[in-house]
């Protein structure tokens, strides 16, 4: 096994985000609020094997999502997200 | 009652007790659960699942496994790999028997999923990465799409190739799919399939010109994804057509 292959993708967020958000998550678009760029949570880069799980831009790595689970609390900080779309409940494709 | 489907389907994960009605051996190393899950909501091909062991003095370990049936199959049915040391999947490949319970949520994910009506298909998988991939397939066969499909698999050894027989049924004359192998590792005597990690020549030959319609799903270890993904891209194809999917340690 490569050191590359502890380097997910934001495909295995799926049910993490599915437990805070109560929805599927993954084929919504995320702005990055350092470089602007466009894409799917499921593109992010994902280091699970942190203490917390972390998601960053592909394209310019900055860090998008924290989200660290302890003594019965998760904790979750979205600050290098300008923005999520999504469709609507019961509009997605 | 349709509602409910509909419901069922937007409604929050919540964990299940599924049945494992089979367990099939598929190589050595890898085995597909097969389970009976009450409510399930139905699932797209390409989809995963949760599952959840609880050990007796409430340790907890979780994983992510890819749905290797199509969302026609009224079972659903996980291929998992064993990897060494790992702490799910020695236990879900040689020690779960028909009438056990374990606990899986699901359907997950949103992105790599592909329908019926969605075009061609260029599927490259990487060892195990393949299950989604499959699942995509019995769809396609399940809905007599007639979607034109190519799948290049990449497996260390013929011995390690999921669903051998079945890819071949599939990919009868006339049935619009073709198979292709590289074989990295070891080869059986007389092989004339592909004998090397994949690279741009390989991806050209195997899917030709560029079609814009297609969809590309790449699903393997990280390293695989990365350099067939890029391979794709160098290629022409669409960066917006080529869905990726990275298996990592936590797999076990």
């Amino acid at each position: 096994m490569d050191a590359d292959d502890l380097r997910l993708d934001g495909n295995s967020l799926g049910g993490l985000l599915g437990e805070l958000f109560g929805r599927e998550m993954t084929a919504a678009l995320g702005t990055c609020a350092s470089c602007g760029a466009v894409g799917e949570v499921a593109t992010l880069v994902v280091y699970a094997h942190a203490p917390g799980t972390v998601g960053r831009c592909r394209a310019c790595g900055a860090v998008l999502l924290r989200v660290v689970r302890a003594e019965r609390r998760m904790w979750v900080d979205l600050r290098g997200l300008r923005s999520l779309q999504l469709e609507p409940l019961g509009e997605e494709p | 009652m349709a509602g409910a489907a509909v419901l069922g389907r937007l409604g929050p994960l919540r964990w299940r007790l599924a049945e494992v009605v089979e367990v099939v051996p598929e190589t050595p190393s890898a085995a597909t659960i097969v389970l009976d899950v009450p409510d399930w909501p139905g699932h797209r091909a390409g989809q995963h699942a949760d599952v959840r062991l609880t050990a007796e003095d409430g340790y907890q370990a979780q994983r992510s496994y890819s749905i290797a049936s199509a969302p026609e199959d009224p079972r659903l049915a996980l291929t998992v790999e064993r990897l060494e040391n790992g702490e799910v999947s020695p236990f879900l490949v040689d020690e779960l028997r028909a009438g056990d319970r374990i606990e899986l949520r699901g359907p997950i994910g949103g992105y790599f999923v592909w329908e019926a009506n969605g075009g061609p298909l260029r599927l490259l998988a990487g060892g195990s990465g393949v299950v989604p991939l499959m699942a995509m397939l019995r769809h396609r066969e399940a809905t007599r799409s007639e979607a034109p499909a190519t799948l290049l698999y990449s497996a260390r050894s013929l011995g390690e190739v999921l669903y051998r027989d079945e890819l071949e049924r599939l990919g009868a004359a006339g049935a619009g799919l073709r198979v292709s192998y590289t074989l990295t590792r070891e080869r059986p005597p007389g092989w004339s399939g592909y004998d090397r990690r994949i690279d741009g020549d390989m991806l050209g030959e195997v899917f030709g010109p560029v079609d814009p319609a297609a969809t590309a799903f790449v699903c393997g270890p990280t390293s695989f994804v990365e350099a067939a993904a890029d391979a794709l891209v160098a290629l022409g194809h669409d960066p917006a057509r080529v869905k990726t999917e990275r298996f990592g340690p936590t797999g076990g």
